[in-house]
């Protein structure tokens, strides 16, 4: 008999990783577009949720939940990985002629491409994270302040980023990318967690087209109304107080 | 179509002489197919007419020939066992088809499935999995009086509709992973939802994965095209029970 760690490198172990950590990630994104459409409301109310993020519990509450999604973004990875690969394997030979057997499949475009949504997402969150986390701060004179505190003025940054055209349709591409990603990811989390159910199948996989299409319409959302809505701010508007 | 008329088809069937051998879809043309006819009555009058022309005829599998045995299977126009739903390829009628239509014929294909010859594929891989756990290892002698074990009405339907399996291997070939999960998922809940398969369900479970991943299965990902091909419409749900039975066993340490 096979040990737990060999139990949990399975065809069944490999997809229960993949859902239990692809659960934690949909629980962020879901916290990360509350956080986005705070940009919708002001910069102070952006620049001080960022702050708060950064500041709570002295610091640890950031360092934990960058420690924890750093593991779960590298299981989800890993494992859904592990899986295509089993997949190349286990067909070596394709069939000349493939047709989608419709009825009550659950085979959509989404779930075919879940490795290349998955993939563009990784590298999508590299360059994310290097132009928001690791992109300029209060050395580069980003700074504002909310209710009399000094904080990092990350709205500037954002709207800054956000009209170029570019970066916005990249960014609204991926976002698509995303909710295709959720769309199959949703429901085949349930069911590699064993917790699907003959009478809730239909509904988790109805739950999952519309999570699907409002993470992605939503994420869309900021950037497209600040690239037509919002002007970069100017310098001289950055003067406290009177930012646009 | 009335009675009496026949249709001319043309088939592009796959040709492979023998395991590991390069194989090609090749075209025939066959005459005479009554709509009565099942689809692997049409492949018989094909291998007539290949006989009667001095060609080696078309090797495929078949045995009742009432959808009961899981002995054919083939994928036509790239779904297993063809357009129809809840049907296996011998159960499929060709007044499915017009004259003149052209149908594509090819083996079910997966690493656990090898071509042996033509349309033959190798499905031991599947009496491995059974060997490893699909049964009660003790003699439970001839069948008891029908209520000494009170089984509720709703635990023996969802047991008979895992039970119902006839092994063809269809799942496998619909699947995109070419995963084996809904026939081991078939076979591991239609003992675990009844009382004599209740003693022996975790070490059955984690054997038959085992097994299932030996023999290079892929893993489900919870595209349901098996469901959608299987001939006895069994639900993807007893993948997910497989999956709780799985998970329970190893957390228990077996």
């Amino acid at each position: 008999m096979s040990t737990f760690v060999a139990k949990a490198g399975s065809s069944l172990g490999k997809k229960f990783i993949t859902g239990i950590t692809g659960f934690g990630l949909f629980v962020f994104i879901v916290t990360h577009l509350g956080g986005n459409l705070l940009l919708l409301v002001g910069p102070d109310a952006f620049n001080a949720y960022a702050h708060y993020l950064h500041t709570a519990m002295h610091g640890w509450f950031l360092h934990m939940a960058r420690a924890g999604l750093s593991a779960f973004f590298l299981f989800h990875v890993v494992s859904g990985l592990a899986v295509y690969r089993d997949k190349l394997r286990a067909r070596p030979e394709r069939y000349e002629k493939m047709a989608d057997a419709g009825g009550t499949s659950r085979k959509t475009l989404s779930s075919r491409t879940m490795a290349f949504s998955g993939l563009v997402i990784l590298v999508f969150l590299v360059l994310h994270v290097a132009h928001f986390r690791f992109g300029p701060g209060l050395e580069q004179g980003y700074v504002t302040e909310v209710n009399g505190v000094e904080m990092r003025d990350l709205y500037r940054l954002v709207v800054e980023e956000f009209n170029k055209p570019v970066v916005v349709y990249a960014y609204v591409f991926v976002m698509l990318l995303m909710g295709m990603h959720v769309r199959h990811g949703f429901w085949s989390m349930f069911q590699s967690l064993g917790l699907a159910r003959p009478n809730t199948v239909p509904t988790l996989s109805g739950m999952g087209l519309v999570f699907g299409v409002v993470l992605a319409v939503g994420f869309m959302l900021v950037p497209l109304y600040i690239l037509y809505f919002i002007p970069p701010p100017s310098e001289a508007a950055l003067a406290p107080g009177v930012l646009p | 179509m009335t009675t009496g008329e026949t249709m001319t088809l043309h088939l592009k069937v796959w040709r492979q002489r023998g395991p590991d051998q390069p194989g090609a879809l090749t075209p025939y043309t066959v005459t005479g197919v009554s709509p009565d006819m099942s689809f692997l009555e049409m492949l018989d009058l094909l291998n007539e007419q290949l006989i009667e022309r001095n060609e080696l005829p078309v090797e495929f599998d078949s045995d009742c020939r009432e959808g009961i045995c899981g002995t054919c299977g083939l994928v036509i126009d790239g779904i297993a066992h063809g357009p129809k739903r809840a049907c296996t390829t011998c159960e499929l009628r060709m007044r499915n088809y017009r004259d003149g239509d052209t149908i594509t014929v090819e083996p079910f294909r997966a690493r656990g499935f090898p071509v042996l010859k033509d349309l033959v594929v190798d499905r031991g891989a599947f009496d491995r999995i059974i060997s490893k756990g699909g049964y009660i290892s003790v003699n439970t002698g001839s069948a008891p009086e029908a209520n000494t074990i009170p089984v509720p009405k709703y635990k023996t339907e969802a047991a008979m509709d895992a039970a119902i399996c006839i092994g063809c291997g269809a799942c496998v070939a619909a699947c995109p992973n070419a995963s084996a999960a809904l026939f081991v998922g078939a076979k591991v809940s239609q003992f675990a939802l009844l009382p004599q398969g209740h003693a022996e369900r975790k070490v059955r479970v984690v054997r038959m994965v085992e097994q299932m991943d030996t023999e290079g299965f892929g893993a489900c990902s919870n595209h349901g095209e098996c469901e959608a091909v299987c001939p006895k419409k069994i639900s993807i749900t007893y993948i997910a029970r497989m999956r709780r039975e799985y998970f329970k066993a190893a957390l228990a340490g077996v």
